[in-house]
This record gives C-alpha cells, structure tokens and sequence, in this order.
C-alpha cells in the first residue's frame, strides 16, 4: 500500500466470494442534532458514506462542515441522532473504546495541526512510538509515508521550518501511518496556493482510487470539488501514478457532493447533477456571486 | 451566566480533569519519559529563582526582626524566628508563588497553544489521551519538585539569613546556627513539606485546566496564561491558611 515508485500497480484482487463488510457504510448520520446553547449546528442529518467512497462535503463557514468530522472522531457527542462507523454505533462509547474506533481513522487538519516540539519524522511516527513499534518498522513506515507524500527530504526538520503545503502533507502522512480505512479530510487546502492545493487532491484522489479509502472531504473551495470529481488516478506500465480526467471511457461513480445550509443538508448527490441544481444559494455559491 | 454559576462550572471541570488524571496513573500506557522531562523543565528550570528568593527572603527576614529583637534583648533566638517562618510558611508559600509565575503560565500557555492550533484534537484523534500524556505528567512533576524545590528555598533562606546576620548585626555564626536548631521541629519539617505537595498539586491542575478550556485562539492563549497565575496563586495562599489551621490542629500536642 502506498508504494508506487517502485513496484507496479497489481489492482484489487478478484474473488468470487462477496465481501459483506463491503455492504455496511463506512459511516453513517441517522437524524443527528447537535446545538450549542441556542444555536443549532445539526438539524436532523443523515447521510451514510461507502466504502471507497469520497464525500465531499460543501458548505459556508459556519454551516457544520468542520463539526460533522468532530462528531465522527467522537471529539463532539450529538445531542440526539446515531453515528455508526463500519456499522458500530459510537455515540454511547466512552473514550477508551473512542480510541480504539480512532485507530481505523485517519485525520488531516485545516492547518496541519503537527506537534510543534516534535520532528517531521517524530509528528509522521507519532501513532506507532505511542504504540511502542519497533524502531525499525517505524522508520521504515515514516520514510513510505513520506514518500507518498513526496516529503523524504523534510525528514529531520522541526515544523517551524515547514511552509503551509508541506505541514499539510506532513499532516497527510501522519494521518495514513496505520494504513486507516476512513480519512478525514477539515479543508486541507484552505489558505493554499492553486497548485499546493491541487497536490493536496492528487493524495486524496491516489487514497480514492488506488487504495479503496472511504473519505470525506470538507472544503469550501470549487477547484477541489473540480479535481476530485472529474479525474481518476491509475498506475501506468512503469509503476508511476497518472491523473486522467473522466470521460467516454470512464464515469467516476466513487464520488459524491453534500452541501450544507445552517445544519441541514440542502443538497446530495453527484457533482453534475449539483451543476443543475436551480437553488439560488447553490448556484450562488458554485459562482461566487 | 452569573459569576456563581461559573464557579460552578469551573469546579465541575477541574473535578473532572483531577479524576481522569488520577485515572491517568492507575492506567496504561504510563509516560515516564515525560514525566523526568517535565521534572527537569519544572524542578531544574525553576532551581534558579527559587533559591534566589529564598536567599533573600531568609536575609530580609533577619535584616527586619534583628534590631527588634535586640531591643528586648531576644537576639541570639534571631535565628529560631527565621527558620520558623521560613520552614512553616515563607518557604512553601513564596516558592509555591515563584513556580506559580514561571511554570503555571508556561503550562497554560503551552497547553493553550495546543488547543488553539489543533495539537489536542489531532492528539486525540491518534488515539493518544491528552490528559494522560499532558496533564498526568506535569501534575506528577509538580508534586514532586515542588517539596524538593521547597526544601532548596529554606535552606538558602537559612543561609541568607545567617549570612546578614553575621555581616551586618556581627551574630556569631555558631549562635545563629543554634538558634536555627532551636527553633527547628519535627512538625514544622512535617508540615513544611505537605504543603508545597498540596500547592503542587493545585498548580499543575489549575494550570492544565485553564490551559485545555482555552478558547478565542491566540487572545485566549494570554487569557488563559493570565488566569491560570492568577487564580493558582490565590488558591495557593487561601489554601495554605486552611492546611496551617488543619496542621496547627493536628500537630500541636507535639510540635506548636
């Protein structure tokens, strides 16, 4: 997993036996409210997220983008609504059991979130020193990491050190130690130039499709909605990783968009049927104006 | 929300915070590394200033009380005064006061920064409980460098004290040495170490509760800093006429 620089692509292996585990949703929202004081975050939403699947989630700031992810992470508890991650119900959970839920979740922050007095290789280690690996499976897991995300060179430098792309590639890497079958993704682009952030969705979509990860994708930013809905990754005859725009030959069916207005979801589904979509808000919000 | 509703809350999260860290020792995965690092930052790095104030705390202290004595002619017990106040109460209190200043707001602060730029989520969300590998360890640091630190403080109080005694009020020092052993008992040894590991205890939760509950990011950060000096400190010295009381009570048949 992970490694394409040296090894070919060799696809999902076949079987004849259907995976049931592959039926449950990855996650999913049964009429969860959440309000603060007098102000509601979450108003009776429900959705579920398949395996494999990329959700991206679209919103103003302030609609519950970022709040849906807390909930999933169990940061947050909703006040009424269930919240079932590979079928397991985890609202009720106390926090050790959290941690356990925690490990099969991969967790990519706005601004990076790396432990300022920790290295880029001690932040990317950070879950297997806590969980007392072996030195050198550690550093060999940190170096694939890093090349994931193109980040080796980085290795030895203090996050001080590191410009806004590069903490949120750290960040990446840190969250894929583990190999984590559900990512998060909190607006891992916000801030970002053009081409960072398109970097940054190249990993989400290498995730997507070469590795089967469930994930969701806050974001407020349509060039994101862009890359992530339209272009696939696949492995060429050499090994490295090539991003092709769907087309004739292939429909992505892997990735849906949910936007959401003051709590509620306003809209669900595929990213050209959100195009039609004829809401003022909606439409107000694709153009910017 | 009224200023006793608050007081509520805030207690009912301080509780909360003591009971997970002391849920903390009891349960694996222990931080021992991190509890000798915040045993040298806390205990080493404040090694310093506290034995500069108890220095001059212990040469002020005879610098006042000499001549007054002289005047009644209780000079050769200037000693016995100094290590009185110095054991039973300047000691504890002054150094609980200095580690107050220099390792709650750096607690609060450090914690705060974490809060505000994400770290705890992230801590959480990689399956690390931030109260045992952040509070736990600090309150356990405290608790334990902080009679060390006391200890330190006295005995250059002491010294200080003797020091101007003999420089300036020409005290011998064999007599100010007696009069220190003189006024020296047990109980005081006994009470002027159960107070610093209370006042130990007090900063380092006061300093991780107000330093977690930060809010309003970096504003929120020096809020948090201020309030955790401030308040630590206060309940240091309300706190220490409660334990004296209790201390006078339970020790005076033998000590007071």
């Amino acid at each position: 997993m992970f490694d394409h620089d040296d090894t070919p692509f060799e696809g999902p292996e076949t079987t004849h036996v259907p995976d049931v585990s592959r039926i449950t949703p990855a996650v999913e929202f049964r009429n969860v409210d959440l309000a603060f004081d007098d102000s509601v975050i979450l108003d009776t939403v429900s959705f579920h997220l398949r395996r494999g699947e990329t959700k991206i989630v679209l919103g103003g700031s302030g609609t519950g983008k970022s709040t849906i992810i807390n909930l999933i992470l169990g940061l947050l508890k909703p006040d009424a609504g269930e919240i079932l991650i590979d079928g397991e119900e985890i609202t009720e959970l106390d926090d050790q059991e959290l941690m356990r839920v925690r490990k099969k979740i991969g967790m990519i922050f706005q601004e990076g979130a790396l432990f300022d007095s920790l290295s880029v290789f001690d932040n990317v280690a950070y879950r297997l020193a806590e969980a007392k690996v072996d030195a050198d499976e550690i550093e060999h897991e940190v170096l694939r990491m890093l090349r994931f995300v193109d980040l080796e060179d980085a290795i030895e430098k203090m996050p001080a050190e590191l410009s806004g792309g590069m903490r949120r590639r750290v960040g990446i890497a840190r969250a894929l130690v583990g190999n984590p079958t559900l990512v998060l993704f909190d607006e891992p682009t916000a801030g970002l130039d053009p081409p960072t952030a398109r970097t940054i969705c190249e990993l989400a979509i290498k995730l997507r499709d070469l590795e089967d990860v469930s994930s969701i994708f806050v974001t407020h930013e349509m060039n994101n909605l862009e890359y992530l809905c339209s272009e696939y990754a696949i492995v060429d005859e050499k090994g490295a990783v090539q991003f092709v725009e769907e087309g004739q030959s292939l429909c992505l069916i892997n990735t849906e968009v949910m936007m959401l207005r003051d709590g509620e979801i306003i809209f669900s589904g595929k990213d050209e049927e959100l195009r039609q979509v004829k809401d003022p808000y909606i439409r107000r919000f694709m153009r910017g104006k | 929300m009224n200023l006793f509703a608050k007081f509520l809350l805030e207690l009912q999260g301080v509780t909360d915070l003591l009971w997970r860290a002391l849920k903390g020792l009891r349960k694996r995965p222990r931080y021992f590394p991190e509890i000798i690092q915040q045993l040298d930052l806390i205990g080493v790095g404040s090694l310093g200033i506290v034995l500069l104030t108890g220095f001059f705390t212990g040469g002020v202290l005879i610098l006042q009380t000499f001549p007054t004595l002289k005047f009644y002619g209780l000079h050769m017990s200037a000693g016995q005064g100094v290590a009185t106040s110095l054991i039973r109460e300047l000691g504890p209190v002054l150094t609980a006061l200095m580690v107050a200043g220099r390792v709650g707001s750096a607690i609060a602060a450090e914690l705060g920064s974490m809060v505000v730029s994400q770290q705890i989520d992230a801590m959480r969300a990689l399956g690390t409980s931030p109260v045992r590998k952040l509070v736990t360890p600090r309150i356990v640091a405290l608790v334990i460098a902080l009679p060390l630190l006391t200890i330190s403080a006295d005995v250059l109080g002491l010294v200080g004290g003797g020091i101007v005694a003999n420089w300036i009020f020409g005290m011998e020092v064999n007599d100010y040495v007696n009069s220190v052993r003189n006024g020296v008992a047990a109980g005081d040894l006994i009470g002027g170490m159960i107070k610093p590991l209370v006042f130990g205890f007090i900063i380092g939760l006061i300093a991780c509760y107000k330093g977690l509950s930060t809010t309003g990011g970096t504003v929120g950060v020096g809020r948090s800093t201020t309030s955790a000096v401030v308040t630590a400190s206060v309940v240091v010295i309300i706190s220490d006429f409660f334990l004296s009381k209790i201390l006078v009570s339970t020790l005076s048949g033998k000590v007071f």
